[in-house]
């Protein structure tokens, strides 16, 4: 496939709504459930694994022609745990605190399957332009995923909307941050059966909307079929 | 228990209706939960009985919201099957009597919305509502959830009246240290941990509790009438004797083994079977259709395995009672149990090979 012929539109829509690594593929929902616990944890996770996204994909796409097919996973797994380590060791150098936080799930980024399933599904059929927007709207569709789930728990949990938002992002983002007054948060949230409740009813939530999307859609066409 | 077959109408000569229904047995069981909240009610006053009152209503209410959301057409009848009142009843039989507003909301939004409705309804669920409510509700808040208030008696000159009720209900304001006390479970817990040996940490706790003169649930406070309601439901065949003897037997054979080991450090069989959810739970929460195994061999293991678990859960748990918790664990075994222990197909043995018998010549 020629790069002249790529709809980004499509890539992007994909990435973000259509084909969402959470809502609609339903994969990397180990990290998803262990760093929601907050906003900002999530927002830091997600921007993390958009960085290893976007790199792996355009690697990817550049040697695809070179590696046979017979080794082409783990030459790809070599590949992104590179890239995981250097992730993980700039973030231990400067975004330490969020690092502690995240801890080990920075260095399990390398088996998250939604990175080698963009290797495998996308990177190594198209060209390097459409990998790397590709890796884009993908990895940001999964930050926002982790976001929105990271926003509900902790507002349920512990009463909070982007607790300590300006260590990740700087002392200019501290009015992202949020207290409650007076709620001291249900702890149930916090915890994983909490995260698998939470993102229950965000997927009930994506279908509803999709349905009426449709139903929407079906409707106009049946008046313009009129 | 499946609605629908249930109320299917005989089409042909050889069946009769038995006239039972999901209405009937659910209407039963409350027959049987009666006495035990009247008790309850007389002894923990108006908070009590307005913790009830709004358990069952938002249970019922989160019920008709869900059916109008999947679009049940006849919600007036799955509404009233008695299902989501039964189970408000039993979540509120299990809540310190003197809890706040919320957490009966809150509580019927859990125990309908996530642990029923979203399996599909009366039938469908994996683990018992009133259960995933009750442990959800402790795990989140376990301030509120564990206040226990002394029993004051309607007669009683202290008991607090209709207004002052009403404040406490809808405030949420702690109860005054005064007006607390620890359950048994709770005490024993607590005296092991500051080393103290539990002869001496227990007078007479588990006689008391056979009255219920003592802290706790409804459930909890009154053994002897919850006793009395499984009693009941045993004589209508509501429910079998396999899954509560399980339950009792599983807890009182270990109570029993490791007190006669260690008197100091272990409750005695008295004190496990009559303090806690636990004759609640044999009763009337192991022996729920829906979320138990279908053949009486299955839940015999069933009822051994919670017993055994609420055993643990209480010696050895950061919890003091774990009734809950091991039914909680149990449900999700119940596929597994029900895929061992089969009843044996006609004609054929255990294992599934055709009996020999001679043909007939």
């Amino acid at each position: 496939m020629s790069d002249t012929g790529t709809n980004y539109g499509e890539i992007v829509k994909n990435g973000l709504w259509e084909q969402n690594v959470v809502f609609a593929q339903m994969l990397a929902l180990c990290p998803l459930m262990a760093v929601t616990t907050s906003g900002t944890n999530g927002l830091g996770m997600g921007l993390a694994t958009t960085a290893v996204l976007v790199c792996a994909n355009v690697l990817v796409s550049l040697i695809r022609q070179v590696v046979s097919a017979q080794v082409r996973i783990p030459v790809f797994i070599v590949l992104i745990a590179t890239l995981v380590t250097i992730v993980d060791m700039a973030m231990n150098a400067w975004l330490h605190e969020l690092y502690k936080v995240l801890g080990l799930f920075i260095a399990l980024i390398v088996v998250n399957c939604a990175i080698l399933g963009r290797s495998e599904s996308f990177a190594v059929k198209n060209g390097v332009a459409a990998s790397a927007v590709d890796g884009l709207a993908m990895g940001l569709g999964f930050t926002g995923a982790l976001v929105l789930l990271g926003l509900v728990r902790e507002f349920l949990g512990s009463g909070t909307l982007f607790a300590q938002a300006s260590q990740l992002l700087g002392p200019a983002f501290s009015f992202l941050e949020v207290k409650i007054p007076g709620y001291g948060g249900a702890l149930l949230m916090i915890l994983p059966p909490g995260a698998f409740a939470a993102l229950g009813f965000l997927l009930a939530g994506k279908r509803l909307i999709d349905r009426r999307l449709a139903e929407r859609e079906a409707a106009r066409a049946a008046v313009a079929a009129a | 228990m499946n609605t629908a077959a249930l109320t299917a109408q005989p089409v042909a000569s050889p069946h009769a209706h038995g006239g039972n229904s999901v209405t009937r047995t659910m209407f039963r069981v409350q027959m049987a939960l009666v006495p035990a909240t009247l008790y309850g009610f007389w002894l923990f006053g108006w908070p009590a009985f307005f913790l009830w009152l709004l358990t069952i209503l938002s249970c019922l209410g989160f019920e008709a919201l869900s059916l109008k959301l999947m679009g049940v057409t006849r919600i007036k009848r799955t509404l009233f099957d008695g299902s989501a009142l039964l189970t408000g009843w039993l979540l509120a039989m299990t809540l310190p009597p003197w809890a706040p507003w919320w957490v009966a909301v809150l509580g019927g939004f859990i125990a309908i919305v996530i642990g029923k409705q979203v399996f599909g309804g009366v039938g469908q669920n994996v683990f018992n509502p009133a259960m995933v409510a009750r442990v959800a509700l402790l795990v989140s808040f376990p301030l509120p959830l564990t206040q226990w208030v002394s029993p004051l008696p309607m007669s009683a000159g202290a008991t607090p009246d209709f207004v002052a009720s009403l404040r406490i209900f809808l405030t949420s304001l702690p109860v005054p240290d005064a007006m607390t006390s620890a359950t048994l479970l709770g005490h024993a817990k607590t005296e092991l941990a500051r080393g103290i040996d539990l002869g001496q940490a227990l007078g007479a706790g588990p006689a008391l509790s056979l009255i219920g003169m003592r802290a706790g649930s409804f459930g909890e406070s009154a053994a002897l009438l919850i006793l009395c309601g499984g009693l009941y439901l045993l004589i209508t065949r509501v429910i079998t004797w396999h899954a509560p003897l399980a339950v009792l037997a599983g807890v009182a054979i270990p109570a029993a083994i490791a007190h006669g080991v260690d008197p100091g450090r272990f409750l005695s069989v008295e004190a496990h079977l009559l303090s806690g959810a636990l004759v609640l739970g044999a009763f009337f929460i192991a022996t729920d259709y829906v979320t138990s195994p279908n053949t009486a061999s299955g839940q015999i293991v069933f009822g051994l395995g919670i017993g055994f678990l609420t055993w643990v859960i209480r010696s050895f748990g950061g919890y003091p009672e774990g009734m809950a918790f091991a039914v909680l664990l149990m449900n999700a075994l119940t596929p597994v149990i029900d895929r061992f222990v089969k009843p044996r197909v006609l004609g054929r043995d255990r294992k599934g090979k055709p009996l020999d018998i001679p043909e007939n010549t």
